[in-house]
């Protein structure tokens, strides 16, 4: 295999596992948030102890989510050179603001977050909380910039030619606010809170179905369902709004989303479907004019297909781009349905008493994983072979130092060590899930550090 | 067009600075939590490596985001250099990447279960993968004295093993020396009773392995990279920062010998500083220096981001800095004034 497909799957690989945590803190941070201001209102200590219990399971999605960030940001050095010295000038403008205003936030109040609860007054450890969730906001607004940089480039000018070419940042804000850029983080985060309120209602479900912490779990369960109900309702609108920016930016974009080739004709709309590139054929369940009616509001309109761009300019792995789309929709819809349906049943006053209905939370807490990983795929595989949207193609962007030797090596290397984090955040997600909302254990290291050194000097006089 | 300047200084060399510090901060952070990790095995029994462990426990991690700042800075002010270097020691950075998660997934796994195979296995895991991760940031840093190979475009021309060398792995033993004694002082602040005698024993050796490995790499400079040191001499003020790496590395054994510990582990805070100072200087205002004759060196004119972005960086900066300040301070005084409380209560 050559460099650039080695390459690609290993950016996939690592940014696909680091993008199972990050969400999830966000949408911890936002439940966390919700607890911790409930307890402070009603003086409640179950809102306590949830709020503990779940900064727990915060810190280890954190920490997890910290390591495998460092992996991408060294990934655009050592793989991506050419890329590195072409957006680094516009780059370093986000990272510069991501830096100091998100990461250095997070970690400065992450401290009094997990270790400040007998240290400091609650408003204080409550400020300490809003602090760490605005930061990981803030984080992924601005990785989300600049990603939307690359499918929609503004406030820029190219300096040099050919391989010398580079991006140059002439206009900041208008850098930050490319027309993708708002639509995309905001259909990030609400993916994101989607990701934590999921985790909270499964792992509280599951609670209720095993007949343990039931009065805790009602809360929290009832918390997650609220937060979980109003971001499906409104990844509806930010979905929508993000594919019409695709329409208007990035139309090849749209077509592979749809498997849409003919170059001027109305577009149909597929509930399902198996796209054969070959035959430029899709089989499947369609609305015919639907992708028109979505994009013009008229079933008739035309909307550009794939044949109305060069064959070197289209994306080319169609048909997965249609599925990760489609599913992603589908799971969308669904989680409309299992919310909604759990609110209805909360005003009856009869959500806890369907153990089938609680059984789909405990295993809908993959739903929003999945929906946030095929997102993506489908964003960056339609942006294809474009990493940088009609200016720097994927293969032109490879590290020309690197040799296939060394990314197999990587690779595998990579590979081996995310199986090893994987089997961690697993093992230690079930193992504080077991444990439950009243332990404590592994709170305080300052507290164990005194206890092991007096113990310690104990047996040895 | 003249270049903009802030203070009488260029905003490259502003930027210079500016990731410079933010290295220094990093090496003096992470460098004593990774230099009490490589001394792991030497403690013999369970309890001592635990409260060891325990010692770096709260701030590993806070320590580590450092890395992601500093390296984000010199991806921003500095893409080329950037691109360049990261592609250049493609194996030292993925093999450090990949310690730095084991390290922590070993920190994470080891105190889950009793099972002395465990344990001993997570021990060997932690104190093997932070001694490797000093001896990579050190080899990186030999690589960059000696230059890397590159074409005019800044492409690495060289091979890929090439990061392997006498010079490097020389530079690499005395970074993992400097941290081991950083990290032991650092251990002494915090241990008591016969693990502390151990650790007091370890800090001499440590100190002794140090100045052993940094004569050899200073004779190596001497002798074979004269460009490290013809500024010195064409520049004899210059001396004066050598000489004050020397001071306070000197004064490390020598306050640690009186007990003051705190002050001891200060003055190898500073001379981890001094010594990347004393880098900065040889190189200034190359950023990466060509391995050959030097004629496609990179400098910092080179490599930098436009002035538009290094001036919107640096605004970024200056509203950025006094917020984390202002936070910093009130996160540092609230824990502060508990933790007394905390000890009281002993």
């Amino acid at each position: 295999m050559d460099v650039e497909i080695l390459s690609r799957l290993q950016f996939a690989f690592t940014i696909a596992f680091h993008y199972i945590y990050p969400p999830l803190s966000i949408g911890l941070g936002l439940v966390m948030v919700v607890m911790e201001f409930l307890y402070l209102r009603t003086g409640d200590k179950m809102y306590e102890t949830l709020t503990r219990f779940w900064t727990r399971i915060f810190a280890l999605t954190f920490g997890i989510g910290v390591a495998t960030g460092i992996v991408m940001e060294f990934e655009f050095g050592t793989n991506w050179a050419r890329y590195s010295r072409y957006v680094g000038d516009v780059f370093g403008s986000a990272l510069a603001a991501e830096g100091i205003f998100a990461f250095a936030l997070e970690s400065g109040f992450l401290g009094i977050l997990l270790f400040g609860w007998n240290r400091v007054k609650p408003r204080v450890h409550f400020i300490a909380t809003i602090g760490v969730f605005l930061g990981s906001m803030f984080s992924a607004v601005w990785i989300v910039v600049a990603n939307s940089w690359q499918q929609t480039p503004a406030g820029y000018h190219i300096v040099g030619e050919g391989l010398q070419a580079r991006a140059e940042i002439t206009d900041f804000w208008a850098m930050v606010f490319n027309p993708s850029a708002v639509d995309r983080v905001l259909h990030v985060w609400i993916g994101a809170f989607l990701a934590g309120a999921f985790l909270v209602i499964s792992v509280h479900a599951f609670y209720l179905l095993k007949d343990r912490y039931v009065e805790l779990s009602r809360r929290a369960l009832k918390i997650g369902l609220v937060v979980a109900t109003l971001a499906a309702v409104a990844q509806l609108v930010t979905g929508h709004q993000s594919a019409d920016g695709v329409a208007e930016n990035q139309p090849a974009k749209l077509a592979a989303f749809e498997g849409h080739f003919e170059a001027e004709a109305p577009g149909d709309l597929y509930l399902i479907g198996w796209v054969n590139k070959e035959t430029q054929e899709v089989k499947g369940i369609k609305l015919p004019g639907g992708l028109s009616f979505l994009v013009h509001w008229n079933f008739h309109e035309p909307v550009a297909g794939l044949n109305a761009f060069p064959e070197d300019e289209r994306p080319g792995a169609v048909n997965a781009i249609f599925q990760f789309y489609h599913i992603m929709v589908a799971i969308g819809l669904l989680l409309i349905a299992i919310t909604l349906f759990g609110t209805i049943q909360w005003w009856r006053g009869k959500v806890f008493n369907h153990r089938w209905y609680l059984w789909i939370l405990v295993g809908s807490v993959v739903l929003p994983q999945i929906s946030n990983q095929f997102g993506w795929y489908s964003a960056e595989m339609g942006r294809q072979p474009w990493v940088v949207y009609n200016h720097l193609r994927t293969a032109d962007a490879l590290s020309e130092a690197v040799n296939a030797d060394q990314v197999i090596f990587s690779l595998i290397f990579f590979f081996i060590i995310y199986l090893l984090l994987l089997v961690l955040f697993l093992y230690l997600l079930t193992r504080k899930i077991r444990k439950g909302p009243f332990d404590e254990s592994d709170i305080d290291n300052r507290l164990k550090l005194k206890d092991i050194a007096l113990q310690f000097d104990a047996d040895k006089s | 067009m003249g270049m903009q300047t802030f203070l009488g200084i260029d905003y490259p060399t502003l930027w210079f600075l500016i990731v410079g510090g933010l290295f220094s901060g990093y090496a003096i952070l992470d460098g004593f939590d990774l230099g009490a990790g490589a001394w792991h095995l030497f403690f013999p029994d369970d309890r001592s490596r635990r409260i060891a462990l325990n010692a770096v426990g709260p701030v590993w991690d806070g320590n580590e985001v450092w890395l992601v700042i500093g390296g984000g800075a010199l991806f921003a002010g500095f893409p080329e250099a950037y691109a360049t270097l990261f592609s250049a020691m493609y194996i030292p950075f993925i093999l450090f990447l990949g310690f730095l998660i084991f390290r922590a997934v070993s920190i994470e796994f080891r105190g889950k279960e009793d099972m002395k195979w465990w344990r001993n296995t997570w021990d060997a895991c932690y104190g093997i993968s932070s001694a490797m991760l000093a001896l990579l940031l050190g080899i990186v840093l030999g690589n960059v004295l000696m230059g890397i190979s590159m074409n005019e475009e800044f492409v690495f021309t060289g091979q890929w093993l090439e990061f392997l060398n006498p010079y490097a792995l020389a530079v690499g033993l005395t970074t993992l020396a400097l941290f081991m004694v950083h990290g032991a002082i650092y251990l002494t602040m915090k241990t008591e009773g016969k693990l502390f005698e151990k650790v007091v024993r370890l800090l001499r050796r440590a100190i002794l392995f140090f100045v052993l490995t940094f004569l050899l790499v200073t004779v190596i400079s001497i002798f074979y990279f004269p460009h490290l040191t013809d500024r010195f001499i064409s520049n004899p003020v210059l001396f004066i920062v050598p000489v004050l790496a020397f001071l306070s590395i000197a004064n490390v054994p020598r306050l640690a010998s009186k007990g003051k510990y705190l002050w001891s582990f200060i003055f190898s805070a500073l001379s981890i500083s001094f010594l990347l100072i004393l880098v900065a200087i040889e190189l200034y205002p190359i950023i990466l220096l060509d391995r050959g004759d030097g004629q496609n060196s990179m400098s910092i004119y080179n490599a930098a981001s436009s002035e538009k972005a290094l001036g919107i960086m640096l605004t970024i900066t200056a509203i950025g800095f006094p917020l984390v300040l202002a936070y910093t301070i009130f996160v540092y005084r609230t824990f502060r004034g508990k933790v007394k409380l905390d000890e009281m209560s002993y």
